[in-house]
């Protein structure tokens, strides 16, 4: 059935009027809204923040900035930050990298890629270092580099376990060979700090990869993951070019690595808190017998 | 010469490989396979040789000199295997207190389904880790081109060397050009901006010495040898403790800030 008129122009302007009366738009909410890149499921961000930036539908975790996660992670107002004004110069004097710290320093409200501190987690002392995604994509450079060693050397030295967050696309090419000798800088650190018997934690998100996977993110005494978290050596976009063929699904995921056996334990980003705080006081009293 | 004639110089099929080297540098070399978890990866060649009359480690990343002894070596691209297999025997180096010889020449270390499976970041975390303070002196020496990750997990060492055409850098020319300016073409251009010659790394002391090649191989060796002897001599006297905080002293002022 053709309904009557449906293409009708409104002969004047109080008929127009009246047909939008008879149509009043959908209720917008003046908060922000995001789709989950998953499920597609439109968001408040507000629910969201709530919600530990987890989708409520499909548990999709959202990438989450350095501050977020330590307001999640650390008891409240106990974090203190080490070296919050260090920042990176274009040592090697390559093309625009200038600017781009500018703009990445405007982008993420940090100094550079990795915020690092101490604090308590469920009432245990310890160091904290997490990446910021949103700061050259979590990429090492020597700020990075020199910032985590004095972060192990200062907790070797207070004999406190490290809990580290990491998110990075590995080391930071604008810094030529010198961010790759902080692979080899900060494994040395985190070495040292190993042997005078302490612990270190770390938690790999999404994506973790490149430079910083092949030294501290997989250096951790316990390595856990957030679910779904993308965790390789190389991308799955160059092997992909190298080897000519489709990645298979769900290849260098957290679940595949927990299979392959490199990974302790995959926890979930509401539980993550509760679980650390539990180590951290498994940990607390050492080994002696009594 | 430019970075980019370096790079090419580096690359070229014509340079000598690992295995050269060590024919020419050792005598009674004896080749050690496997890493007892996986397998025995051919990028990687290690074992026990004599510097002149002193027992040591050495262990080369060996592109192979000839196409069907490329392929065999997967062009000198270790996998997770091989790195565990130069960490294995960097260990045996330690509890018999042989000095460790490394000699890389790599694009990298490989990307592909195996080597992301068996954890290449993992290994390649773990010999930075175990370098770091293992207990006997390591001299490595770039002879061509130092791959990234895939090279520094041979080069926690006391000191590098690096020949003069060699070059050492975090990414190559063409993933760099095609991240910046998203055309892997202009690998000329990349080459200037990554600072990747034996001059640069030595004016960041990343590297400790050049050595000239205009002399030709055998002189080249020949020197590559007497300073190995001189240096390993030297370490003889101080105490293997210094020799260890030394080491990770150089590392940790790149990039110091004070």
């Amino acid at each position: 059935m053709i309904r009557k008129g449906i293409f009708k122009k409104p002969k004047n302007e109080l008929e127009g009027n009246r047909r939008l009366k008879q149509n009043p738009a959908v209720n917008i909410p003046d908060e922000m809204c995001v789709a989950c890149p998953n499920c597609k499921k439109t968001l408040f961000t507000s629910e969201l923040a709530e919600h530990y930036n987890v989708c409520n539908c499909c548990e999709y975790h959202f990438r989450m900035n350095a501050r977020q996660r330590i307001d999640k992670i650390a008891d409240k107002d106990t974090f203190m930050e080490n070296d919050a004004d260090m920042i990176s110069h274009n040592i090697i004097d390559f093309p625009n990298y200038d600017k781009k710290l500018n703009s990445s320093r405007l982008e993420s409200a940090e100094n550079d890629a990795v915020v690092c501190g101490f604090c308590t987690i469920g009432g245990y002392s310890t160091a904290l270092f997490v990446m910021e995604p949103y700061f050259m994509m979590g990429s090492m450079g020597t700020v990075v580099g020199e910032k985590l060693t004095r972060l192990f050397e200062e907790a070797t030295r207070r004999n406190l376990p490290v809990v580290g967050f990491t998110v990075s696309g590995g080391a930071r090419m604008q810094e030529g060979i010198l961010s790759l000798m902080q692979m080899a800088k900060v494994s040395g650190a985190v070495k040292n700090h190993s042997d005078r018997g302490n612990l270190y934690l770390t938690v790999l998100t999404d994506p973790t990869t490149g430079g910083v996977t092949a030294s501290f993110a997989m250096l951790g005494d316990i390595i856990i993951a957030e679910p779904q978290a993308l965790i390789g050596f190389a991308g799955p976009r160059v092997i992909e070019q190298t080897i000519r063929q489709k990645l298979p699904m769900g290849f260098q995921r957290a679940e595949f690595l927990l299979e392959k056996g490199f990974l302790d334990e995959i926890v979930h980003r509401k539980v993550q808190k509760a679980y650390i705080a539990k180590l951290l006081r498994l940990h607390s009293k050492g080994g002696e017998v009594s | 010469m430019s970075a980019f004639d370096k790079v090419k110089a580096a690359r070229s099929s014509k340079r000598p490989t690992a295995k050269s080297y060590i024919e020419a540098i050792f005598s009674d070399f004896t080749e050690m396979h496997g890493d007892r978890r996986f397998a025995d990866d051919k990028a990687v060649v290690a074992g026990i040789a004599l510097l002149e009359d002193m027992p040591v480690t050495v262990i080369g990343l060996e592109k192979g000199s000839n196409t069907n002894e490329r392929v065999m070596r997967n062009f000198g691209a270790a996998h997770p295997e091989g790195y565990r297999k130069a960490l294995r025997q960097m260990k045996l180096a330690e509890k018999f207190n042989r000095p460790i010889v490394c000699i890389i020449d790599t694009s990298g270390a490989y990307c592909g389904i195996g080597a992301e499976e068996r954890g290449q970041g993992q290994a390649i975390a773990e010999n930075l880790y175990t370098m770091m303070t293992l207990k006997v002196p390591i001299i490595s020496i770039l002879i061509g081109e130092g791959g990234s990750g895939g090279a520094l997990a041979l080069a926690v060492a006391d000191e590098v060397w690096m020949l003069e055409n060699a070059v050492y850098s975090v990414i190559s020319p063409e993933g760099c050009a095609s991240i910046l300016w998203k055309d892997s073409s202009k690998t000329k251009e990349a080459s200037e901006c990554l600072k990747l010659t034996a001059e640069h790394l030595l004016e960041f002391g990343v590297i400790e010495a050049i050595i000239p090649e205009s002399k030709g191989f055998q002189a080249m060796c020949s020197n590559i040898k007497s300073e190995l002897i001189n240096t390993f001599n030297k370490n003889k006297s101080e105490s293997i403790d210094t020799l260890v905080s030394k080491r990770y002293k150089k590392f940790r002022k790149i990039g110091e800030r004070t």
